[in-house]
Order: structure tokens, then C-alpha cells, then sequence
């Protein structure tokens, strides 16, 4: 019994542990954003690689999940005679929810895991190492351009996504469904508030950090050679995806809750 | 002149270093040789502070490192390591001129540039090198790169972490000539650690024997093959009988 005990009590230990060894690597990165110097180049490589090459993904899962979004609210509406909702609910449930958190996901899958084997392939072969002698902070030259970005392009990809989401919508509504395209656009327009669109992207912010920080962590952390560098990859993914599930929710409980 | 005293450092149960005592004088060649796992790495990684030491002290020109401004401390500094370390994502010419790009030594892109292309002939690398990125080169020319880009800022101080591992033995030979002629040039203090008995020949002025995280044998290379220290003699021979375990 006190051998379960104990064997529970380090595994509380090595989690705590874990959670405060994050915590402080975030406030660190956060910390270099006010001590120069600041590396411009890396920043926009980063922007290009986490914004621009993420839209793709994230527009094609955005377009699907706003066309099967229609359907079901259809289905489930039509059981009530609320078929009209539909246009209202593709809206706000993109905006305020699977906008961001799809988005994040999808950024998280792409970007978590590149940024971890990256900097997890450049510690293992002393690269990190090479830039401390080079008299570069691997935390200002790979860490702080990747979570700023991540951080500043997740929710321009979010906004990007609910666009081509509520346009899926739009699109099964008025071609699959036979609604009046007109009154569509204008069902979606007059039930939406500004709030809806903006709490969906400080999520996007929230999540890009996210993603960006476990990448860039994991990556740090990665343990040697090529099994080394395959876990902290699958980690960074699997901590980025679950911790946007949390924030997700803890973020919807300080922007809605009654 | 680097000095480092008492020098102990532990990894979980594994004590690498028990208390390395070495003097390189300026413009001084030392090579570090030893077995693997000995600590010839780590005593290197210590005093560039890769590595923080669990006790001891570390001087160089008299200062503690400890007490030193970091990017003064370390734009002394070059250091080519064992597989290069290359940065895969820019090309050759800007890992050359890494340190010429940014921070204190910064200058403009096309006078960096030049630098690197002449560090890279200097290293017996043509000019279109310049242009390709690392992962098209061979081992061999990725290690000179490394010496271009350990050479780029003409650091007062040169570290070589096995310079000749991977490569065949005239693309050593190579190598070793090089660092001997440009440790010889730019007046540098080198310190190199390597297993290669060719290189420890070829490189050094002064030889340091690495043992169970202590300096065994100490002295001139001209002296190293009638030091009588056992650890020495089995070490330079190549023998699996002597002081040191064979299975580590």
C-alpha cells in the first residue's frame, strides 16, 4: 500500500514538476520579448512558416466542418421545426468555438510538431549548442520569433477560418439545403455580435502560444538521437493539443459564463 | 591563458569530472586525449559555460568566468565541433559569417560576406561553396566550414572537439594541417580533444591525459611517447591490457 502510495505521490511530483518547468520556460520567452536584441529575420521566416503555410489546412478543415456543421443543424433543427437556425448556429459555433479550436488543432499538428523535431534535430546534432558559443540566446533567436508568431498568426488563421467555414455553410445551405442565399448571409450577418468574433480570436492568440511554447519546449527538452527527437515531437503535439483543450474551456468559462 | 581548478561535475549518479586541474598557456596548443566517457567534452563544454561546473574554478587571462560578461567572454571564442554543427536552414557563406551578422561584431551583409568567402578559401574552399546550403556538402567540407566559421571572427581562443572524427584519413590529415597552420598564424590558443594519435601529433604543443574525470599525465607532445605513465602508454598504443578498463 505505501508503495502505491508513493509511487502516486512521485508521479504527482514529476507532473508538478513538469507543469512548473513549462511555466517558467513561457515567462522566460516572454521575458526576452523586452530585452533586445530582437531577431526580425527569424520573426517573419517564422510568420511565413506558422501563418501563411498553415492556411491551406486550415482553410480545407474550416470549409468541411462549416458544410457538415449545416447538415447536422439541419437534421437536429428539422426535428423541431428550427430549420432556420441554421445560418445563426454555423455562425457563432465557427466563431466562438471550432473556428479557434480546429484551428489550433490543425496549427498544433503542423506547427507543435515541425518546431519540435527542428530544434529537437538541432540540439542533438550541438547546433544549439553552436549558437551559445556564436554568442546567440537559442531562447531569443528560436524560441521568442516562433511563439510571437504563432501567436500573432493563429488568430489571423482563425479569422481566415471562420470565413471559409460559415462560407461551407453557406454553401451546403444554399445548394444542398434550399435556403434563400439572401436570406442566409443576412440570418448569419444580424445574429452575430462583435464579441462572438473577437473572444474566438484572443483563443487563436492564446492557442498559437500554445502551440508554439510546446513546440519550442519539447524541442529544447528533446532527449539524444533519433528516438529523442521522435518523442519530444509526439509530445509537443499531444501537450499543445490537450492544453488547447483546457485553455479552450477555461477561456470560454472567463468569456461567457453567466 | 586558460586555467581551470578543481573542476568537479556530476550527472545524476555518474561522476564525470573529479577534479580536473589545467593550465593552457596563450598561444598554446594543449590536446585533451582519453577514452570516451572520460570527461574530455564536458571539461571543454565547462569552460565555455555550456556546462555549469558543480565546484571548481575556471580563469581565463586571470578573470573567473563566472564573473565575465557573457558575449565578451565568448566572442573570444571559436569553436569547431564534432559533427560541424551547421545550421541546416541558412547557407554556407551566412553560417561562416554567423557572427559577423549579428550582436557586438555585426557588419554590413556584403562585408560579412566577403569575410566568409575568404575564410572559406583560407579553409581550402572554393567560392561557389558559398551559396549551397550544408546538407549538400561531404563530411569533409562540412568540417571546414566549421574551421571557417570558428576562424571568422580571428577568436583569441580555439576549441577542437574531435576534429578528425568521421573523416578518411587524408581529409584528416588535411584538417590537422589546417588547424596547425591557422593556430600558428592567428597566434591562438587551441585547445583540442580527440581519441586520433595523428592529430594529437599533428596539432599539439602540449598533451593532457584524461582519466576517471582527473588529469593522469601532463606534458610536451615530444615527451608524451616516454612520459612512463601507464595510463599514456596503453592510451597512445592502442592496448586493450593496462590501467585502463577495456568494457567502460
Amino acid at each position: 500500500m505505501i508503495h502505491f502510495l508513493a509511487s502516486i505521490g512521485r508521479a504527482v511530483m514529476a507532473a508538478l514538476a513538469k507543469v512548473g518547468s513549462v511555466a517558467l520556460f513561457a515567462l522566460e520567452t516572454i521575458s526576452h520579448l523586452f530585452r533586445p536584441p530582437f531577431y526580425g529575420r527569424e520573426f517573419w521566416h517564422a510568420l511565413i512558416q506558422i501563418g501563411w503555410l498553415s492556411l491551406p489546412v486550415v482553410g480545407l478543415t474550416a470549409f468541411f466542418t462549416g458544410g457538415a456543421l449545416a447538415l447536422q443543424i439541419f437534421a437536429g433543427g428539422s426535428r423541431y421545426g428550427a430549420e432556420a437556425v441554421v445560418p445563426s448556429i454555423v455562425a457563432i459555433g465557427m466563431v466562438r468555438e471550432l473556428g479557434p479550436v480546429l484551428g489550433g488543432l490543425m496549427v498544433a499538428a503542423r506547427v507543435a510538431s515541425s518546431i519540435a523535431a527542428e530544434i529537437g534535430t538541432m540540439k542533438v546534432t550541438e547546433q544549439i549548442d553552436a549558437l551559445v558559443t556564436l554568442s546567440t540566446h537559442p531562447m531569443k533567436y528560436l524560441t521568442l520569433p516562433r511563439v510571437l508568431a504563432a501567436t500573432l498568426a493563429v488568430p489571423v488563421l482563425v479569422a481566415v477560418g471562420d470565413s471559409v467555414g460559415i462560407m461551407g455553410g453557406y454553401l451546403v445551405g444554399v445548394g444542398r439545403l434550399d435556403f434563400n442565399a439572401a436570406t442566409y448571409l443576412k440570418n448569419t450577418v444580424d445574429f452575430l455580435e462583435p464579441w462572438d468574433i473577437t473572444s474566438g480570436l484572443f483563443k487563436g492568440a492564446a492557442f498559437g502560444f500554445i502551440v508554439a511554447t510546446m513546440g519550442c519546449y519539447h524541442g529544447m527538452q528533446s532527449g539524444r538521437g533519433a528516438q529523442g527527437v521522435g518523442a519530444a515531437t509526439k509530445s509537443a503535439v499531444v501537450s499543445a493539443s490537450v492544453l488547447i483543450f483546457a485553455a479552450n474551456y477555461i477561456l470560454t468559462e472567463l468569456f461567457f459564463a453567466a | 591563458m586558460i586555467e581551470l581548478r578543481d573542476i568537479h561535475k556530476t550527472f545524476g549518479a555518474n561522476h564525470v569530472l573529479r577534479g580536473v586541474d589545467l593550465t593552457v598557456t596563450k598561444g598554446n596548443s594543449l590536446v585533451i586525449i582519453g577514452g570516451s566517457g572520460t570527461g574530455k567534452s564536458v571539461t571543454l563544454k565547462c569552460i565555455l559555460g555550456l556546462i555549469k561546473p558543480d565546484q571548481g574554478q575556471i580563469f581565463v587571462d586571470g578573470q573567473n568566468v563566472e564573473d565575465a560578461s557573457r558575449d565578451a567572454f565568448l566572442a573570444r571564442f571559436g569553436m569547431l565541433f564534432q559533427g560541424a554543427a551547421l545550421f541546416d536552414s541558412i547557407p554556407v557563406w551566412q553560417n561562416v559569417a554567423f557572427r559577423l551578422m549579428r550582436g557586438a561584431l555585426k557588419r554590413p551583409k556584403d562585408e560579412a560576406r566577403e569575410v566568409a568567402i575568404e575564410k572559406l578559401r583560407r579553409v581550402g574552399l572554393k567560392p561557389e561553396v558559398a551559396d549551397k546550403f550544408p546538407a549538400e556538402l561531404s563530411g569533409g567540407m562540412q568540417k571546414r566550414v566549421g574551421l571557417a566559421r570558428a576562424i571568422a571572427a580571428d577568436p583569441e581562443i580555439i576549441f577542437f572537439d574531435e576534429p578528425t572524427t568521421g573523416l578518411d584519413p587524408i581529409m584528416s590529415g588535411v584538417i590537422n594541417d589546417l588547424i596547425r597552420e591557422i593556430v600558428t598564424e592567428m597566434g591562438a590558443t587551441a585547445l583540442t580533444i580527440t581519441h586520433d594519435m595523428t592529430s594529437v601529433r599533428a596539432i599539439a604543443d602540449n598533451v593532457a591525459m584524461l582519466h576517471d574525470g582527473v588529469v593522469k599525465w601532463t606534458g610536451p607532445v615530444n615527451d608524451m611517447d616516454t612520459s612512463g605513465d601507464p595510463y599514456v602508454d596503453q592510451f597512445i598504443h592502442g592496448r586493450a591490457e593496462g590501467p585502463i578498463a577495456a568494457v567502460r
